[in-house]
């Protein structure tokens, strides 16, 4: 009945460096994903986590190191290969929303985008499914044929996430998913994003400063600073005892609501 | 004796980086074990680590030195040398926790925080919302609150939450830190019954209870927790 939580991983790194002129954005990092785990980069401004991230989606080259999705080499796949990696099986949600939409194309239009992308060619069924997921992120479906731009910053939001996930991606990539919205906006996304998560199965990385967020979201934690790693392990640990000094500043800095 | 759950020589210290690298040290050579079917509480004065343990055997604190052994799927299994993922397998399917304080989440009402770790282990929807309200209904929470998120609650009802939640799942082992502590004299009475209910389906419980007559009511035996002297 109840899944086991031990498989193989669907995302490997290994000894990822990046310098950026003298100084080390990645130095040396390790990391595993496995399916249905939600993990989560945390760390200052500058620490190395986005540029973590844009590596690990193939964005950015690294100096060195290797990166395979579940056997197959990232870094040396072709742009078309992963191209079309990154419009099936995986998907990239923006701190800004306008990174990942269409701002002329309708909302409903940019979910049916990306099914057509996947190759869906029903006019209706595509209409259907933008509809369904407009619902499911809290969008009036009645809203489906205005552009974005029409919409608040927390709509946007809600409806780059309805387009990432439309095709059921195996890997989300989120960077900063709530960097930009009010604190109330925040919650009510960081609720979605969890039940949306929990439901579908999916294995996301999300790179946050938001260790409320983290907390709330993440099976597993990487504390993140001047490239390296300097702690890893189950969410709750890590931030209840965290052993490394950056980690116990971190922890004791945020202040309790 | 066959154990659910017991510890080898556990020992813990907390070093603060921010405060002059000063070392606390909280536990040392602990040697615990609780039987199915058995109810365990510890005891000591405050500050002792009765606490630290608690947290130490649900893997929310490291430890520094020894094993925990937690009987998982038959098997025993090492949980402070195991991996996060088989460390939430384990929380999954074998060990609950009931804190204190309840963590709520943002929109999410109570029946469903009660449902939760039913849902996670596959169980239908309707079935774990059922069993939630039941739960809930026997810890005295009127059936109009199930629904509303608890942020607003009071510390009582939050604690029967919790304390739903901890028992809804019928965890093979079950640790409990301080679960009247806001209750009043009838729900310290439904404690009592479901504590004893867990024992009789083979569970093993090990709890802090500040209340002396509650602890006497529920544990079969007492572990002394001895306060260390200022070793560092």
């Amino acid at each position: 009945m109840s899944t086991p939580l031990l498989t193989a991983p669907l995302l490997t790194a290994r000894d990822l460096t990046l310098h950026f002129g003298r100084v080390a954005a990645l130095d040396g990092v390790d990391l595993e994903i496995h399916p249905g785990e939600v993990v989560a980069i945390v760390g200052e401004s500058g620490s190395g986590k986005t540029t973590l991230l844009r590596v690990l989606s193939g964005l950015m080259r690294p100096d060195g190191g290797e990166v395979s999705y579940l056997g197959q080499d990232v870094l040396g796949m072709g742009e078309a290969a992963r191209r079309r990696l990154m419009r099936t099986e995986w998907g990239f949600v923006h701190q800004n929303p306008r990174d990942g939409l269409r701002m002329a194309v309708s909302a409903g239009g940019n979910i049916g985008e990306r099914l057509m992308a996947t190759g869906a060619r029903h006019y209706g069924n595509i209409r259907e499914q933008a509809s369904h997921w407009l619902t499911r992120v809290e969008i009036d479906p009645a809203r489906m044929d205005e552009v974005p731009a029409r919409f608040s910053g927390g709509m946007q939001q809600r409806l780059q996430i309805a387009r990432t996930l439309v095709t059921l991606p195996k890997l989300v990539f989120m960077d900063e998913p709530t960097g930009g919205l009010d604190v109330s906006v925040q919650a009510r996304l960081l609720d979605l994003i969890r039940a949306l998560v929990a439901d579908l199965g999916l294995a996301v990385l999300i790179v946050t400063h938001d260790i409320a967020a983290a907390r709330l979201l993440a099976h597993r934690m990487l504390v993140m600073r001047h490239g390296v790693v300097v702690e890893s392990g189950l969410t709750d640990r890590v931030l209840d005892d965290p052993q490394h000094p950056y980690t116990q500043l971190l922890v004791s800095s945020v202040l309790a609501a | 004796m066959s154990f659910s759950l017991a510890t080898e020589g556990l020992s813990k210290a907390f070093r603060l980086h921010l405060q002059g690298d000063v070392r606390i040290p909280v536990l040392d050579g602990v040697d615990f074990s609780v039987a199915p079917g058995e109810c365990v509480a510890l005891a000591g004065p405050s500050g002792a680590g009765k606490s630290t343990l608690m947290r130490c055997l649900y893997g929310n604190y490291g430890v520094g030195a020894g094993r925990i052994l937690i009987r998982h799927h038959g098997a025993p299994v090492d949980l402070a040398a195991a991996d996060p993922r088989l460390v939430r397998e384990i929380r999954r399917d074998t060990l609950g926790y009931v804190s204190q304080f309840l963590r709520v989440i943002p929109r999410i009402g109570a029946r469903d925080i009660v449902a939760e770790p039913l849902r996670a282990r596959g169980v239908p929807a309707e079935a774990a919302r059922a069993r939630a309200s039941a739960l809930l209904t026997r810890l005295n929470l009127p059936s109009r609150l199930h629904d509303l998120p608890p942020a607003t609650f009071s510390g009582g009802e939050q604690q029967r939450i919790n304390l739903a939640r901890g028992f809804a799942a019928d965890y093979p082992v079950l640790l409990l830190d301080e679960p009247t502590a806001s209750l009043d004299p009838a729900n310290r009475q439904v404690v009592v019954g479901l504590i004893a209910e867990a024992k009789a389906r083979g569970a093993a419980l090990v709890g802090i209870f500040h209340d002396t007559e509650i602890r006497d009511l529920v544990a079969d035996r007492l572990f002394e927790v001895h306060p260390m002297q200022d070793a560092a």
